[in-house]
């Protein structure tokens, strides 16, 4: 960053990282064949879970009217409807198609163990930056095309969202959890690949993560449905906001009044993990190149 | 001034002692046991501007250790460089923008997209003008003929293109020094003498300074007048090609084509019979003794043909490996100690 403060050096910054953004592109250009049908598939899951959760709502409903309780009155499982679940499960789908990094963490692991990291001590280019606008490319080359089954799903959905769209500061607010998502999910997965600078193998460990990430950021149930203890612990870590928080300011869980700190929070945690992984990255090199490369 | 000073280099690293069987195996999960390596030991050398230095040296000798200090992937234990007036593994992106190293199979392109783009990044993260970089590309590529090549995907090249196109990368933001770990390894000969051809013209052309390590006796010999050896960590010798088998080779060989029908049974007279295709022999002769020793064979035998030759320099660098080798494993107390203490 120290050579950042001519302009001129900015211009040569930012042009550079539009060379990398376009041949980051132009390569996953080359796989766009399995893209739209792969998409599709990540949407099976979402069938089960309507089918799960309209059990669940029937059968809680059920007990309820025999308990003699009014009707007219919606049941909620954790504040939800049955349509916002399903809501949900749809906003998560495309929380986590900003927050998801697959490849990422065990590919910078990959790297380090078959000296390929060796290119970034010899070239006057950051690793760290270079990944980051490699996955920003891939992403905006898989969603350009995926935006297809995305909108035919959310179309076919579109009953699910009773209360229409939301406000446009919470829109805004929206908009903006899932960027914070994304750097969130990129800087913290690549703090784990990191790690392959101590223990050459982080395959197992990556499984740990994405087992707890799977819980602990609302992609199975949206987080409001555990004891309030345990919600309250988990309210406070990062993880939900690779998924629950995204789609849970979508949908009006978050209170108006709270936005802005929740917001911060987000921010928060994002400046928290940038300087992890830089700290790590440069603990690492330091351990590489002392170790032998 | 140098452009390349190294004084006292040394790297050692630290090996993880891997046990034999289960149980020793489970034991190091809790207790590691490592060893120290000296894998480069107190290494001196100056290069100048426009030099074209090989590194010899059987596997592990330390010469792509040396590289990667000289390149600054690797922070040594001890001792001092400089390139250029660099430090190298300080890193300096100055520093960084006027060296390159190509290391044998490392790809530095993108695999699956045309070797073009991959320059264009390069263009890019070196800062080079455009119009510089064009006329350079266009210039490499006629070169190396591969112009046709650029716009191929590089997972479709053979080794051979594929190692021109990391020559290309390299080269692209002109350094001003280039140091290369085994260009022609696995390369077909033709690929090899290409290669070379290239690598001698675009030195003579440019005069950069190159470093190259290889085992390619012919790499050497096309290329370069200056040979150091490195074996074991350190710098056995350091001179011209010629100079080593004046230096390390104590014999000629002799090759005598005789007159006589039957072979005499006293060749081992004039010196050590290597081999006989009668009515030719070759013999060893040490070689202060070669004016005396041919003197008294021509007179003994009949004599049609006489060619005095070095012995070849591939047979003269095995043998000094393998006493190099053998004399630091009998003379070194503290090779001994370690081994001593594995076991």
């Amino acid at each position: 960053m120290s050579d950042a403060v001519a302009p001129a050096g900015w211009r040569h910054r930012v042009q550079t990282w539009w060379v990398i953004l376009r041949i980051a592109l132009e390569e996953r250009l080359v796989y766009r064949g399995d893209f739209a049908l792969g998409t599709l598939m990540r949407f099976l899951p979402i069938v089960t879970q309507i089918f799960l959760w309209s059990a669940i709502f029937a059968s809680i409903s059920g007990s309820q009217s025999s308990g003699a309780q009014g009707e007219g009155e919606p049941t909620t499982v954790g504040g939800f409807r049955f349509a916002d679940m399903v809501a949900y499960y749809l906003m998560t789908m495309i929380a986590r198609a900003f927050s998801s990094m697959p490849g990422l963490a065990s590919g910078i692991a990959l790297q380090i163990r078959e000296g390929e990291i060796k290119r970034y001590l010899v070239q006057p280019v950051d690793l760290v930056g270079f990944l980051l606008l490699q996955r920003i490319a891939h992403k905006t080359a898989y969603y350009t095309v995926a935006i297809l089954p995305f909108a035919l799903v959310f179309f076919l959905c579109r009953g699910y969202f009773v209360d229409g769209w939301p406000e446009p500061t919470v829109l805004l607010a929206f908009v903006a959890s899932l960027v914070m998502g994304f750097l969130i999910g990129f800087f913290l997965e690549a703090s784990i690949g990191m790690i392959g600078f101590w223990f050459l193998e982080v395959t197992s460990l990556l499984f740990i993560y994405m087992l707890f990430s799977f819980f602990l950021s609302g992609h199975m149930f949206p987080l409001t449905l555990l004891p309030d203890q345990i919600e309250w612990v988990v309210q406070r870590l990062p993880f939900k906001y690779l998924a629950y928080f995204p789609a849970a300011v979508f949908l009006g869980k978050v209170p108006e009044d709270e936005l802005a700190t929740e917001m911060l929070w987000q921010a928060g945690w994002l400046v928290f993990f940038i300087l992890l992984c830089r700290w790590m990255y440069a603990r690492g090199i330091r351990r590489y190149s002392g170790f032998g490369g | 001034m140098p452009i390349i000073e190294v004084s006292q280099l040394t790297k050692s690293y630290r090996v993880y002692q891997k046990r034999e069987g289960l149980m020793d195996s489970v034991r190091g999960l809790f207790h590691r046991e490592y060893r120290e390596v000296e894998a480069v030991r107190g290494i001196d050398l100056t290069v100048q501007q426009g030099e074209f230095v090989a590194f010899l040296g059987p596997n592990g000798a330390g010469k792509t250790t040396t590289l990667k200090l000289l390149s600054g992937v690797i922070n040594p234990t001890s001792g001092s460089a400089s390139v250029m007036g660099f430090v190298p593994w300080e890193r300096k992106n100055e520093y960084r923008r006027r060296f390159a190293l190509v290391m044998g199979q490392k790809n530095q392109l993108w695999w699956d997209l045309p070797a073009q783009e991959s320059y264009r990044l390069h263009q890019q993260i070196y800062g080079i003008d455009p119009a510089e970089f064009t006329r350079r590309l266009s210039e490499l590529a006629d070169l190396l003929d591969v112009q046709r090549l650029l716009g191929q995907p590089v997972r479709e090249l053979s080794l051979g293109e594929r190692m021109k196109m990391e020559l290309m990368a390299a080269l692209l933001h002109s350094p001003d020094v280039l140091f290369l770990d085994e260009p022609t390894i696995g390369l077909d000969v033709i690929a090899q003498h290409n290669i070379q051809q290239f690598l001698k013209y675009y030195q003579e052309k440019r005069k950069i300074t190159i470093l190259l390590t290889s085992h390619y006796m012919k790499d050497v010999a096309a290329l370069c007048k200056r040979v150091v050896i490195i074996a074991d960590g350190s710098i056995q010798y350091d001179g011209s090609l010629s100079g080593i088998v004046d230096k390390f080779s104590g014999s000629k060989v002799v090759t005598l084509q005789f007159a006589e029908d039957v072979q005499p049974d006293n060749l081992g007279l004039i010196g050590e019979v290597l081999d006989t295709n009668w009515p030719k022999a070759r013999i060893r002769i040490p070689r202060a003794e070669v004016p005396a020793r041919l003197t008294q064979a021509l007179r003994d035998h009949a004599v049609v043909d006489v060619s005095v030759e070095d012995p070849p320099l591939e047979d003269v660098i095995a043998d000094l490996f393998h006493s190099v080798g053998r004399g630091s494993r009998d003379a070194d107390p503290e090779a001994t100690a370690s081994q001593a203490a594995e076991t």
